[in-house]
């Protein structure tokens, strides 16, 4: 394993919090073995503080992939350039600080290596927020990519399996236009794309349904084509069973995201200034874990003291 | 003939869908059945619109507990519903993608839609970790191995596991706990879910067969009705 | 306690003022032209979001106020996007060409020839608005039974493509990948294993622990979800170890699920304190 830990942990005000929660931690266990009731908002303040301390001051982490991230990297990493791609934006508002930056850094590496990309959705939500990319990424960081020659927006069709269901045997069907109502027999990039089999990859990013489950089930088993799924992370662990021979990789949760922006960002230096939302959230994350689980080993403290007490009445 | 029909239309439109994968001739009916399918799932949308006008208008009349929340929900209903239909400040007119930047249709939805949502899930965070502190139990030998595994996937999806298991030497390098999480979520997690899944596969298949030959009505709602 | 909320709704209001006053004033700082409208709609989301958070607190009239107005806004959401991706996309341009001509989309009718003059897929695309609107028939409760109709299509629809999909996908290729090389991929021998034996994280002996926990664990599982034998014996045994698989499956879901409702927190609290507060860069 070669994660290896980078932590700048010059603010003082870092370590004030990490005291401060540390310290609350004791103050919780002290009472708990007293027996005094500690009120559930107690312990929402002490989440609200284990996240919101490593955001005002940042503790920064170094992430490498591991090789389930790395199957879809690769994938993209090793596609012949002018390759074409479908990313599937498979999610609401709920979802988006987690899956948000995967579909980001993918799309900024998919354009860089001359990848020419096919954005739609499954979901209302996830047209908009699809919007959102194009904004902040695509159309910024990439100004000498041209719309219908190098990525095109498709936008969302109602249906959820049976929009799948038809594109897998024919994109014009369900999309006789993009989003602004182009017809697609005029743009270029679908010139000779008839199908989901005419790609080279999809990918989609989600983690309700429909999602990449689904678009294994109905698109990539079909269809044979080479798939790759960026899920939110209660969904990740549900997905293992189809990697890696149905699915290359799986970004699973924030972690993933993390892992896939390190890379992108180690491997093409000119983006070591983008905004890496995914390494960021690595601190409150991080923190937040050793909270949840001093809370569980706390809990567990009490309920064996208890029962031992129980016992030896 | 008001369940008799209904059922014949699930068996025609189902039989047609599997048969089709084993006659590829017939696909472009079957895409066409799917078209239409995906065409009435949008009056569903309209369906759930006018149902929640039905509710919250029948709140108001007849004065009901917490009446004035549904002026709200009214009132927040019928704004976005002009600012969509009506693709109010698109720039690109009516051809234009309804979620244009600017439009107010997006604005909405980036200002109202996306922290309503957003902060609405959040609050789950805060309920799992009230859960862990009064709940997680390891009452048996079931549950610590549960919560046994939970600490290494939460210690290993942090660089918090490298700091406490890096100094392992690369021939044990397994019991790195970033390592092992790898190694449960790729054999432990894998078996377990995949188990979950054949069993799941089979249940849909099973029930996908009672739905079309008839067996399962309950979606016909109450005999007699 | 009605002088309470009034209190409470005053300073909020007052709050709000506020928070849209300095917003508007950062906002013009760059240049932007509509800097009234995007102070207030930041403030909007921001007090949004803690109207909702307040619920932490106790229910309270902001957060139904919040909650009332989510529903409302997102009902409609969903209408006008599947009105315009689906009705106008997918269904004007097959019925009429003077309906696609002023919705501006391209007329695709034609593809299926005349019959009378009369184009079949005009015809044939009525049955889905007929269907459409019986769907909405269950709005009556005289008429609603006129909705199983459409309701029968989408569940046969549904019950259709998930017979081969799951069978294929989640039954077939799940048995298929179960059978995995129980003594690796890169068995040479006996000798060089030995030779070769680690803990390492990418050793041989790991790869193939693992490829034998799939093997038994995924047969264990099973055995575990056959309730019509009772589980006693090997059977039993068989079980047991079903169980402690499937709690080290549910203890890495709660991990991950830890880990994915913490980043939901994480995104609204950088919202508060950057584009909000502005105290983090």
């Amino acid at each position: 394993m070669n994660n290896f830990l980078l932590i700048s942990l010059s603010d003082i005000g870092v370590i004030i919090s990490l005291i401060v929660i540390f310290g609350g931690l004791l103050w919780l266990l002290i009472r708990s073995i007293k027996a005094k009731e500690v009120d559930r908002r107690i312990i929402f303040i002490f989440i609200f503080v284990a996240v919101a301390a490593p955001i005002l001051f940042p503790i920064t982490f170094q992430e490498s992939a591991t090789e389930v991230v790395k199957g879809v990297y690769d994938k993209i990493e090793n596609l012949p350039a002018g390759s074409k791609i479908l990313i599937s934006f498979d999610f609401d508002p709920a979802m988006a600080p987690e899956v948000q930056p995967m579909a980001n850094a993918i799309s900024a590496h998919a354009l860089e290596k001359g990848h020419k990309i096919i954005f739609m959705s499954l979901w209302a939500t996830g047209q908009a927020l699809l919007s959102q990319t194009l904004e902040t990424v695509v159309l910024p960081q990439f100004p000498e990519k041209e719309e219908f020659v190098d990525y095109v927006n498709i936008g969302y069709k109602a249906g959820n399996e049976g929009v799948l269901n038809v594109i897998v045997a024919d994109f014009r069907q369900m999309f006789p236009t993009d989003v602004n109502s182009v017809p697609l027999d005029s743009i270029p990039l679908f010139y000779n794309l008839k199908s989901c089999k005419d790609l080279d990859m999809i990918v989609s990013i989600g983690g309700g349904k429909p999602g990449p489950k689904e678009w294994v089930l109905f698109v990539g088993d079909p269809g044979n084509i080479p798939m790759g799924v960026g899920v939110a992370a209660v969904v990740a662990p549900q997905l293992y069973p189809y990697y890696p021979k149905q699915v290359v990789g799986i970004l699973g949760g924030v972690k993933g995201a993390a892992e896939y922006e390190s890379e992108f960002v180690k491997n093409y230096s000119k983006f070591e200034n983008m905004d890496t939302p995914g390494l960021r959230m690595m601190g409150p994350q991080t923190l937040a874990h050793m909270v949840i689980m001093c809370f569980i080993i706390i809990g567990n403290v009490i309920f064996f003291r208890s029962r031992r007490k129980g016992g030896a009445k | 003939m008001k369940r008799e029909i209904p059922l014949f239309i699930t068996f025609f439109v189902g039989v047609l869908l599997i048969i089709a994968v084993f006659i590829p001739p017939i696909e472009n009916i079957e895409k066409t059945f799917t078209l239409f399918f995906d065409i009435i799932a949008v009056f569903a949308f309209f369906l759930g619109g006018g149902n929640l006008i039905r509710v919250h208008v029948r709140k108001l009349g007849d004065r009901k507990q917490d009446w004035m929340y549904s002026l709200v929900t009214l009132g927040g209903f019928a704004l976005m519903l002009y600012a969509g239909l009506f693709k109010i400040g698109n720039d690109g007119g009516i051809a234009a993608s309804v979620t244009a930047e600017g439009s107010w249709f997006q604005e909405i939805f980036n200002y109202v839609i996306n922290p309503l949502q957003s902060t609405m899930y959040s609050l789950l965070a805060f309920f799992v970790a009230s859960a862990s502190y009064r709940a997680f139990r390891a009452k048996n030998k079931e549950a610590t191995i549960l919560l046994i595994a939970a600490f290494i996937i939460l210690l290993g999806r942090t660089p918090f596991g490298m700091m406490l298991t890096g100094w392992i030497p690369d021939s044990f390098s397994i019991f790195q706990i970033p390592n092992l999480a790898i190694w449960i979520m790729n054999s432990a997690n894998l078996a377990g879910q995949r188990a979950i899944m054949i069993g799941i596969g089979l249940g849909v298949v099973s029930m996908s067969l009672r739905l079309i030959l008839g067996v399962e009505r309950t979606y016909l709602g109450e005999e007699g009705k | 306690m009605k002088k309470t909320a009034i209190i409470v709704t005053a300073v909020v209001m007052g709050l709000f003022i506020l928070s849209w006053v300095l917003k508007a004033n950062a906002v013009s700082a760059t240049a932007e032209s509509n800097y009234i409208l995007r102070g207030f709609l930041v403030t909007i989301a921001a007090f949004l979001t803690l109207s909702v958070l307040s619920f932490l607190y106790k229910d309270n009239p902001f957060y139904k106020f919040a909650e009332h107005l989510f529903v409302g806004i997102s009902a409609a959401f969903w209408m006008c996007l599947g009105f315009w991706s689906t009705i106008v996309g997918n269904l004007i341009p097959r019925i009429s060409e003077g309906l696609s001509n002023a919705f501006k989309v391209p007329y695709i009718g034609g593809d299926w020839g005349n019959v009378l003059g009369i184009d079949i897929m005009n015809v044939v695309f009525i049955f889905p608005i007929i269907f459409g609107v019986m769907l909405i028939m269950r709005l009556s409760s005289n008429y609603g039974w006129i909705s199983r109709w459409p309701l029968a299509l989408i569940v046969g629809t549904t019950a259709g493509l998930n017979f081969v999909r799951y069978l294929q996908s989640d039954f077939i290729q799940q048995v298929s990948s179960t059978f995995v090389p129980l003594l690796g991929n890169n068995w040479t021998g006996f000798g060089d294993f030995l030779s070769n034996l680690s803990l390492d994280a990418s050793g041989q002996l790991v790869l193939i622990l693992a490829n034998w926990v799939i093997f038994i664990g995924v047969f264990c599982g099973l055995i575990y979800f056959f309730f019509s034998k009772e589980h006693t014996g090997a059977f039993g045994k068989a079980s047991r170890v079903g169980i402690w698989i499937l709690m080290i499956t549910f203890g890495a879901s709660f991990g991950y699920t830890v880990m994915g409702r913490i980043s939901l927190l994480v995104g609204r609290i950088t919202f508060l304190f950057k584009d909000w507060l502005e105290i983090i860069s």
